[in-house]
């Protein structure tokens, strides 16, 4: 039974797979053809159009990102593909169109690093992620630290799962580090994603919750309370690569570069990253 | 191996398709012989959750039974009640979303009986109650049972409108549906297809055995 489901949805991927795959190798070699010729004598007045796939975390900051880098680099023209890292990275994988990646996990770049799918010389950690335990804005909790968690206080606390979310996973590490993980146990809410966690707070069914600070930053009901120490859980860092079988090196190592210069970090440090 | 999954999820499907089943065979009774003004406003109201995605329902439950929602803060005050993120969380959101097709099934079954059987009872002097027990639940079952299996089915296998109100909490909310995605997600590929496997078993037979019985049924009446 087992091998047949397994055969069964086997058949099915490999359908969709091939019916990518067959769909976007015309257009990927109609773009050689076309492009090639303007990108190696390099005339600025020809258009590029970059497609960036991008971990979800990062959509509003690279949204507000997006016209002052159009002003400076008018030539080029940004495309946002945005989503979880790894079904980013499988995109890519199966062809899906895309000139850089920005992933929110180091463990999607290296699997895409080990399969040769990125140029290696260009990937760079871009920004960085911190925790932050956040409560509803109407709480009156005087709670202001990590360890001042007390598990007996509290009914719901919202995390994600440990897992599949990477959030979760790190928080995971925070509270085992705090020997809070195990106190914890029945009280936990485990989210399908990081935006759940923050939704259950939002609304006030979870007394708190542990998100990345860029989630807190954007929503107007939660408060932060604290934030976790670096040393409690892995870092959370944003690797960002040109992808190998782009047709814009040039261009997409621009747009990299941006979001490491002093523009670039600070929008992003508007959006709560660190 | 844990099967806590497997128990809540029967016991959540079972009490939701209680309701329902009352809940539908009633409502769909009582609007089937009436004509008024905004009926298909209050139709289309009712089959509502059969088009929406499922985290749309489950957030607009959120806001009627958080606790901080409309009927949720104020079971919460009166009763010491909470809803969200418990087992019982899940029913609802069962309830909910297979509501419209109990309700689709009985107001079809209803729509289709003669109306002329329940008028000649009539004649001879019986109640409503009498009428409705005597001819037209017996004539209507078919069909109301077609639906007490859908909403049973669906039930069993709802998961976005629970996810978000009754929340993940293993060896508490973890219908099979939930124990599946988790399993899937963090590539517990063994747990899952055990999971797969059972919930397609179920979900096989009930209809199998639905539509035999359905023939069986038919052939028994048309013979009558």
């Amino acid at each position: 039974m087992k091998r047949f489901l397994l055969s069964v949805t086997f058949a099915v991927l490999s359908v969709l797979l091939f019916g990518c795959s067959n769909n976007n190798e015309p257009e990927k070699t109609d773009a050689t053809v076309d492009q090639e010729t303007p990108e190696s004598k390099s005339q600025p007045d020809e258009e590029v159009a970059l497609f960036i796939s991008a971990a979800a975390s990062l959509t509003d900051a690279l949204e507000d990102l997006k016209s002052t880098f159009e002003e400076e680099h008018e030539e080029i023209k940004l495309t946002y593909n945005f989503g979880s890292s790894g079904k980013l990275a499988k995109n890519i994988e199966n062809g899906a169109p895309s000139d850089v990646f920005l992933s929110a996990s180091s463990k999607d770049m290296n699997d895409m690093e080990e399969k040769g799918l990125i140029n290696n010389e260009s990937r760079e950690n871009f920004t960085s992620n911190v925790l932050v335990l956040i409560t509803h804005k109407d709480s009156d909790s005087t709670i202001d630290s990590f360890e001042d968690i007390d598990p007996a206080a509290l009914d719901h606390f919202a995390v994600g799962e440990p897992e599949s979310v990477p959030v979760g996973r790190y928080t995971k590490e925070t509270f085992e580090t705090l020997d809070l993980w195990e106190p914890l146990q029945d009280k936990l809410v485990l989210g399908s994603d990081v935006r759940q966690v923050l939704t259950h707070v939002e609304m006030g069914n979870a007394d708190y919750g542990v998100v990345y600070s860029s989630d807190a930053y954007i929503s107007n009901d939660v408060k932060v309370l604290a934030e976790s120490d670096p040393e409690w859980h892995a870092p959370i860092v944003y690797p960002g690569a040109v992808v190998k079988d782009s047709k814009h090196q040039e261009a997409a190592q621009q747009f990299l570069d941006y979001l490491t210069s002093d523009k670039g970090k600070e929008t992003l440090q508007e959006f709560g990253f660190k | 191996m844990d099967y806590s999954p497997l128990i809540l999820s029967l016991k959540v499907a079972v009490i939701s398709t209680f309701f329902v089943f009352l809940a539908g065979v009633f409502i769909a009774y009582l609007l089937s012989k009436r004509d008024f003004f905004g009926k298909s406003i209050l139709e289309a109201l009712f089959l509502l959750p059969l088009v929406l995605p499922p985290t749309v329902v489950g957030f607009a439950l959120l806001i009627l039974f958080g606790k901080k929602g409309w009927i949720g803060s104020w079971l919460l005050e009166w009763f010491d009640f909470q809803i969200v993120f418990t087992w019982i969380g899940a029913v609802i959101a069962s309830i909910v979303v297979s509501f419209p097709l109990m309700y689709q099934s009985a107001a079809a079954a209803f729509e289709s009986l003669d109306e002329r059987l329940s008028n000649a009872a009539r004649t001879m002097g019986a109640s409503e109650w009498r009428v409705f027990w005597t001819v037209v639940f017996p004539l209507a079952w078919p069909g109301l049972l077609a639906g007490l299996v859908l909403s049973f089915a669906r039930g069993l296998g709802e998961f976005g409108a629970t996810l978000m109100l009754a929340g993940y909490i293993p060896g508490k909310t973890d219908t099979i549906p939930m124990a599946i995605y988790f399993a899937v997600e963090s590539g517990q590929m063994e747990k899952a297809t055990f999971w797969v496997v059972i919930i397609i078993t179920f979900g096989f037979s009930l209809i199998l055995w639905v539509n035999w019985w359905s023939k069986r049924n038919i052939r028994r009446f048309s013979r009558m």
